[in-house]
C-alpha cells in the first residue's frame, strides 16, 4: 500500500493521510463500460464503476454476478401468505373460534384476501430492507465523497474506482491503466489514517446511554401502572358515555329531599291500566272468598276453550304434562338427574285442585304456588282465565264416567 | 492529477454532449427543490393549509361531538364519509399503474410523471385513510383493528370484507410509501450533492443513505426496483377489489354484484389518471418542466382516459342490464329508481361526466389545449366522486322494508370534512413539489438517447 505526497489536492494535513484508492472519471457512459472491462481483464475485483444512472451493459462488464434477492424476496413472500394464514386460523379459528352463523370456524376462501396481503406486504418488505442491507447502505460517509469532483456522480460524471486494497494495486501501473482506458481524469483519494478520526465521536458516548435512559421512562411508567393498584379512575381522555348526566334505578341522589335516586308514586294518583278495581276478574275474589264461579267478562266459548288449550299447553305443560297429571318434561328431566320433583297432578280425582274454586286457580297462575312462580307478567288476565277454564275441561274429561258420555260414542 | 490521452479527448465531443444533456435535466430539476421559493407557491399553499384547518376544525367537533354531525342516519349509514374514502384511494390508483405497471410493459414516457403521480398516490391514501376511520363514531378505538394481544381477549374478524380493506390499505400505503422512497434516494442523493445549505445538505444527506451511484449497488437496486413494480401490480388490482367487496359482498340490491371489482379497479385507474393530468398540466407550465413532461405524456393519459372511461360506461349498461335480466324485484328497482327516482340528478352527474366528457379528448385539439384538459379532467372527477356517492346513497336509499327508505342530504359539517381532505392532498403535494425531486431525474436520464453515447454497437 502507498502513502500519499504531501501536494495532494485533496490530501487534508498530509502526514497522516493514507490512500484509500484511485479515481477515474470518464465522459459517457460508453467509456466506463469499456474501461470497466479493461479493468477487469487486468485481474482487479475491488473496483467499482460510479454513474448518475445504471448504465446498461456494465454488469457484463464488470463481472457482477446477478443478485440472489428475487429468490431472497420469495422467502419473504412465502413466510407472508404462511404467517398470514396462521395468524388467521390461530386468532379465529383456535385461540377464540369465532361463530359466524353456524358456518364452519375455518373457512379458507373467505381468508384469502389478508393472507394475499400479507403475502405482499412481506415480499416488499423483503426487497426494500434487502436490498439496502446487500448495499450495505444507509453509509452515510465514504472516501470517494471526500473529492469534490465525485459530487457530479450523481449528475453527469461517471466514474471508475480502484481501492488500494486491491492484491493488484501499484499506484503508477494503475495509474496508467485507467489512463490507457480513457479515463479524462485521474486522482488519488485518500483517508485520514489517525485511529482518532475512525472512532466514534466521544459525545456520542455521553448521549447514547442518556437517550436509552430516557426511553426506558415511558416503557417503566405503563409497567408501573400495570403492577400498581390506585383508588384514582382512570384517565378519560374520551368519556365514552361513561358519564352522564342522569340519575340511576336504585342509587343515592343528593338532588332530591329523600336523598334516593327512586320516586313513588304520588299520593292520591292512579296510572293508566293500574286501576284494576275489579276483584273478581283480576284476583279472582268475591266478597273476600275464592270466587267459585267465574266472572263477569268471561264468556264460554269453544273458542276461549282452544285458547286456553293453547296457552296451557305453552306455559303449563312443561311442568303438568299436556294431559295435567304431572308427567311434563321439566319433572322427567328431574327423574332423569336422580332428583325428586314432581309437578302437581291437576286432574287426579283425589287432587286438592278438583276441589279448587276457580278463584284460587287463577291465583294461583298469576302469584305462584310452592316452586310454582307466577305467571302475572307473562299471561294476561284474560288469557289465565282460559287457562282455568281448560285445566277444568281436563279434569272433567280424565275423570269421565261411561254414563257422561255423549250418546252413540261408546267405550274402547 | 488531471489527464487527459487522445483517446479521451476524441470521445470528449461526443461525451460533452451527453453531459450536458445530464447536467440540463440535473439542474431543470434539482432547481426546483434548491432555489428559492416560487411566487406561485405561496398563495397556493396558503389556500390549501386553509381548507387543511377546515379539517381540522370539522374532526375536532366531530371528535367531541359524535358521528351525528354529519347527514348520516340509520337508513344513510354510509354516506359521504364512504364516498370520500372510496374516491381517494381511486385517485391513488393511477400512481400505481404508471409507476408499476407501464414500467413493466416498458412505457418509458412514464418517467417523467412516475414520481410525481406515486407523491399523488401516497397523498390519495393519505386522504383516503382518514374517512374509515373518522366514520366508525370511535375513533380512539380505530387500533383495535390492529390483531394485538389485549385485555379483552378478543381478535378481530378476519372474514370481514372491512378487515380485509385494513389489511388491503395498510400495505397499499406501506407498499407505496417504500417504492416513492426508493425511487426517490438516487434523486435525493442529486439534491445532497447539489444543495448549498448546511442543514439541507444533512437533511437530503441523511435520506439519500449515502447513495454514490455504484455499479453493484446499482445493479441490487434495478432488481429490487423491479420486484416491487411486480409486487405492486397485483396489489393494485386487490386493493380497489377489496374496497368493492365492502359492497359486493352485502346482500344489498345495487351493492351485490359480481362486476364490482374490475368495475372498481376500472374507475379508479380513470379518475386517477384525471387527477395526474389536473397536477402535472399546471405543474409543467409552473416548474418549467414542458420539455420533460412533454404533450405527448399527457396526450397519452387523455387517451388512457378515453379507454377507462369506455370501461366505466361499459360496466355502467352491464350493471344495467344485468339487474333487468336477472329478474329480481328488488335489483331492477334498485336501478331504476337510481335513474328516474330522486336521486337521478347525481345518475345523470355520474354518467355525463365519465362517459361523454372523455369523448372529447378523441380530438387532439382537447387533448393539447393544456386548459381544456384540466377542465375535462376535474368534470371527471366530479363524475367520478358522484359514481361512488350514487352507488352508496341510491342502494340505501330504497332498502327492502318502506320504513328504511330514506334521502340523504349533507350537512356542513359533511362539506367541511371533504373540503378539509382535498387541503391534507394539496398540502402535502405542494410540500413534495417545493422540497422533493418532482421527477425521476436517474431514470429520465437514463431513457435519453445520450445513455448510451459512447457504446460500441458490435
Amino acid at each position: 500500500m502507498s502513502t500519499t505526497d504531501d501536494d495532494k489536492p485533496n490530501g487534508g494535513n498530509g502526514t497522516d493521510e493514507e490512500l484509500h484508492g484511485l479515481l477515474a472519471e470518464f465522459d459517457t457512459p460508453g467509456a466506463l463500460i469499456a474501461a470497466a472491462r479493461k479493468v477487469k481483464n487486468a485481474g482487479y475485483t475491488e473496483f467499482d464503476c460510479y454513474s448518475p444512472f445504471p448504465v446498461h451493459g456494465i454488469d457484463a462488464a464488470m463481472g457482477i454476478k446477478a443478485t440472489k434477492l428475487p429468490w431472497v424476496v420469495f422467502l419473504g413472500g412465502l413466510s407472508g401468505l404462511f404467517l398470514g394464514t396462521l395468524m388467521q386460523w390461530w386468532m379465529n379459528a383456535y385461540d377464540w373460534p369465532w361463530n359466524v352463523a353456524g358456518k364452519p370456524t375455518w373457512s379458507i376462501p373467505a381468508n384469502v384476501p389478508i393472507s394475499y396481503e400479507t403475502t405482499i406486504l412481506l415480499s416488499v418488505l423483503t426487497t426494500f430492507f434487502g436490498m439496502w442491507a446487500a448495499n450495505k447502505l444507509p453509509q452515510v460517509w465514504h472516501p470517494f465523497f471526500r473529492l469534490d469532483r465525485f459530487a457530479r456522480v450523481t449528475d453527469d460524471g461517471f466514474f471508475l474506482g480502484i481501492e488500494a486494497g486491491d492484491k493488484r494495486f501499484e499506484l503508477e501501473q494503475t495509474k496508467q491503466l485507467l489512463v490507457a482506458a480513457g479515463a479524462s481524469h485521474v486522482e488519488e483519494c485518500s483517508v485520514d489514517a489517525r485511529p482518532a478520526a475512525r472512532s466514534v465521536p466521544r459525545w456520542i458516548w455521553a448521549v447514547m446511554p442518556i437517550m436509552t435512559m430516557l426511553a426506558l421512562i415511558p416503557i417503566a411508567l405503563v409497567y408501573k401502572a400495570r403492577a400498581t393498584k390506585s383508588p384514582d379512575p382512570h384517565y378519560h381522555i374520551f368519556s365514552d358515555m361513561d358519564f352522564q348526566p342522569k340519575a340511576k334505578s336504585d342509587q343515592p341522589f343528593a338532588e332530591f329531599a329523600d336523598g334516593r335516586a327512586n320516586r313513588a308514586q304520588a299520593g292520591g294518583t292512579v296510572a293508566r291500566g293500574q286501576l284494576k278495581a275489579d276483584d273478581g276478574y283480576y284476583r279472582g275474589l268475591g266478597n273476600g272468598q275464592w270466587l267459585s264461579g267465574l266472572p263477569a267478562q268471561v264468556e264460554v266459548t269453544p273458542a276461549l276453550l282452544d285458547r286456553g288449550q293453547e296457552r296451557y299447553n305453552i306455559y303449563c305443560a312443561p311442568c303438568h304434562g299436556f294431559d295435567g297429571a304431572g308427567h311434563g318434561i321439566v319433572p322427567e328431566r328431574v327423574a332423569m338427574l336422580g332428583g325428586a320433583w314432581e309437578a302437581r297432578n291437576l286432574v287426579e280425582r283425589s287432587s286438592a285442585v278438583i276441589k279448587m274454586p276457580n278463584g284460587q286457580i287463577f291465583n294461583t297462575i298469576s302469584n305462584g304456588n310452592n316452586t310454582m312462580m307466577g305467571y302475572a307478567s307473562q299471561i294476561p288476565v284474560e288469557d289465565r282465565w282460559a287457562i282455568v277454564l281448560y285445566v277444568r275441561a281436563l279434569q272433567r274429561s280424565q275423570n269421565a264416567v261411561e254414563s257422561e258420555l255423549p250418546p252413540g260414542s261408546e267405550v274402547r | 492529477m488531471a489527464t487527459s490521452s487522445n483517446e479521451a479527448a476524441d470521445g470528449h465531443g461526443e461525451g460533452g454532449e451527453a453531459r450536458k444533456v445530464f447536467r440540463g435535466i440535473t439542474d431543470d430539476v434539482a432547481k426546483i427543490a434548491l432555489s428559492p421559493t416560487p411566487k406561485w407557491w405561496y398563495p397556493a399553499f396558503a389556500v390549501s393549509n386553509l381548507m387543511l384547518l377546515c379539517l381540522v376544525v370539522a374532526l375536532y367537533h366531530l371528535f367531541t361531538t359524535g358521528i351525528g354531525v354529519w347527514g348520516n342516519n340509520n337508513i344513510q349509514g354510509w354516506a359521504w364519509d364512504i364516498t370520500n374514502f372510496v374516491f381517494w384511494i381511486g385517485i391513488g390508483h393511477a400512481g400505481t399503474l404508471i409507476s408499476a405497471v407501464l414500467y413493466l410493459f416498458r412505457q418509458e414516457w412514464r418517467t417523467s410523471i412516475n414520481r410525481s403521480a406515486e407523491a399523488m398516490t401516497i397523498f390519495a391514501v393519505a386522504a383516503a385513510g382518514i374517512f374509515p376511520i373518522i366514520h366508525t363514531g370511535r375513533p380512539w378505538f380505530a387500533w383495535w383493528l390492529i390483531p394485538h394481544p389485549n385485555d379483552m381477549g378478543m381478535w378481530p374478524q378476519f372474514r370481514s370484507p372491512l378487515m380485509w380493506d385494513v389489511f388491503a390499505i395498510s400495505t397499499y400505503a406501506t407498499t407505496s410509501i417504500l417504492f416513492w422512497y426508493m425511487g426517490m434516494v438516487p434523486d435525493i442523493a442529486t439534491l445532497r450533492d447539489r444543495a448549498k445549505e448546511k442543514w439541507k445538505q444533512i437533511g437530503y444527506g441523511l435520506l439519500a443513505l449515502g447513495w454514490r451511484g455504484s455499479a453493484r449497488q446499482w445493479h441490487r437496486y434495478e432488481r429490487a426496483y423491479l420486484i416491487l413494480a411486480a409486487l405492486s401490480t397485483p396489489l393494485v388490482l386487490s386493493v380497489h377489489s377489496v374496497v368493492s367487496f365492502d359492497f359486493a359482498t352485502s346482500q344489498n340490491p345495487g351493492w351485490h354484484t359480481t362486476i364490482f371489482p374490475p368495475y372498481f379497479v376500472a374507475g379508479a385507474i380513470f379518475s386517477g389518471f384525471a387527477m395526474v393530468a389536473t397536477l402535472l398540466v399546471p405543474l409543467r407550465y409552473l416548474c418549467n418542466l414542458k420539455h420533460i413532461i412533454k404533450e405527448s405524456h399527457i396526450e397519452a393519459m387523455c387517451k388512457i382516459m378515453i379507454a377507462t372511461g369506455l370501461m366505466v360506461g361499459g360496466a355502467y349498461s352491464i350493471e344495467l342490464f344485468v339487474a333487468w335480466y336477472s329478474g329480481n324485484a328488488g335489483e331492477w328497482f334498485t336501478f331504476r329508481n337510481r335513474i328516474l327516482g330522486e336521486y337521478s340528478w347525481a345518475y345523470f352527474m355520474m354518467v355525463s361526466c365519465n362517459v361523454l366528457v372523455p369523448q372529447f379528448f378523441w380530438f387532439k385539439k382537447c387533448r393539447t389545449n393544456p386548459w381544456i384538459v384540466v377542465g375535462l379532467c376535474i368534470l371527471i372527477n366530479v363524475g367520478m366522486w358522484f359514481e361512488r356517492f350514487v352507488i352508496i346513497a341510491t342502494s340505501l336509499a330504497r332498502q327492502g322494508v318502506p320504513g328504511m327508505w330514506g334521502y340523504f342530504s349533507p350537512t356542513r359539517w359533511d362539506l367541511l370534512t371533504m373540503i378539509g381532505s382535498f387541503g391534507l392532498f394539496f398540502t402535502l403535494f405542494l410540500l413534495f413539489v417545493r422540497f422533493l425531486p418532482v421527477i425521476a431525474i436517474a431514470e429520465v436520464k437514463a431513457v435519453t438517447p445520450e445513455a448510451h453515447a459512447g457504446k460500441d454497437h458490435h
